[in-house]
């Protein structure tokens, strides 16, 4: 059904005065150059580090309502840099990421809760590779210098998305566990 | 104590082990570095990693060992330059079971590396990441191999010299099942 013309300016007003949209629509601005999402892959149980050098994300946060924070994570899949040029150039093929046909993997927060002081936690779903499962992780949000600085780690498990398919689907020479650092800096 | 006629047990079993590992490793080296990435690859690059850092253990131990007992002497009647090809031989043998390992490792370090012995004891880094200081430290891993390649062959040389020409004990007494007199 569509809304006469008339109507829109009263929904706006009424949107102003219930205040919702109006925290909603305030998404914060990323620093790119200060945030990161960094991983820790764990080879014949040696750690290496990787990082994706391509995301967004739109964040809305206000600490006095943080339940009414919202956030969107949107990575570059085949900006990966797996910690060797050998390996960012494996990971993207079919058995790994799948970047030609999965080229960005995406998260959508579904609920942010206060774990008390500093820290938080947002559940909610991740795409990665063609397939959406829930997922959670505990952050923290400091302010510093008029920017809000979230951190926070989860661990995930690689061959829950189907990632290292194959003959790399062996747990014991790449491990399963993906653990996962991710710092976003926004005003 | 090694004896004049021979060397100890020790001595021995820790000059065939250290001999042994270098072979497999020479070996594993050449083949792993010729793979196409695998699973196969990463683990081969593990045990190569693991078997180098064993190499350094074991060549530490054979230099204390070497130090606190005295390798028997040389046969009498070696011209002086095989006195001396003998003990440059031996020196350089002792020093690159030593550099070999580490500049492996300081080049696994500076490739974003780690090393974790046998998976479970981690080697610190002394390195950081450091792109073009590995690809140099490649280069010295890849010419330090050459070297003990020539040196272990000059090496295996002049031990069949000196059992089948010579036809003296100097082979002999550094194998493990031939009974050594005295």
């Amino acid at each position: 059904m569509r809304l006469p013309v008339l109507c829109l300016p009263v929904l706006f007003i009424g949107m102003l005065t219930t205040g919702l949209p109006v925290a909603n629509a305030n998404p914060l601005s990323l620093d790119l150059t200060r945030s990161q999402v960094v991983f820790v892959s764990r080879q014949m149980n040696v750690p290496v580090e990787g990082r994706f050098q391509r995301f967004s994300a739109q964040i809305q946060f206000d600490a006095k309502r943080p339940e009414a924070a919202r956030a969107t994570l949107e990575i570059d899949t085949a900006s990966i840099d797996a910690g060797s040029p050998e390996a960012s150039a494996e990971v993207i093929r079919k058995p790994w990421l799948h970047t030609a046909q999965f080229p960005k993997a995406i998260f959508v927060s579904s609920a942010v809760k206060s774990l008390g002081g500093e820290r938080y936690e947002v559940s909610g779903q991740l795409t990665l590779k063609g397939k959406t499962l829930p997922l959670a992780a505990p952050f923290t949000v400091k302010s510093q210098g008029g920017s809000l600085i979230f951190d926070g780690a989860l661990t995930l498990k690689r061959l829950d998305f189907g990632v290292g398919d194959g003959p790399w689907n062996d747990p014991d020479t790449v491990a399963n566990e993906v653990q996962i650092r991710f710092r976003f800096v926004a005003k | 104590m090694n004896s004049a006629a021979g060397y100890t047990r020790v001595a021995i079993t820790l000059h065939w082990l250290i001999a042994l590992a270098i072979f497999a490793n020479l070996a594993l080296g050449s083949l792993m570095t010729e793979m196409a990435i695998s699973p196969q690859k990463l683990r081969l690059y593990s045990y190569h990693k693991w078997l180098g850092v064993s190499v350094f253990v074991l060549a530490l131990a054979r230099i204390a060992w070497r130090l606190t007992h005295p390798s028997p002497a040389l046969p009498l009647g070696l011209r002086p330059w095989e006195r001396m090809a003998a003990s440059v031989s031996h020196a350089l043998l002792y020093a690159l079971t030593l550099a070999v390992p580490l500049s492996g490792w300081l080049f696994s370090s500076a490739k974003g590396f780690q090393t974790v012995w046998f998976g479970v004891l981690p080697i610190p880094d002394l390195l950081a990441k450091d792109a073009l200081l590995a690809d140099f430290l490649v280069a010295v891993h890849g010419n330090l191999n050459g070297l003990m390649v020539l040196v272990v062959t000059a090496h295996v040389a002049a031990a069949l010299k000196h059992h089948f020409l010579a036809r003296d004990p100097v082979l002999a007494r550094m194998l493990p099942l031939v009974r050594r007199g005295g």
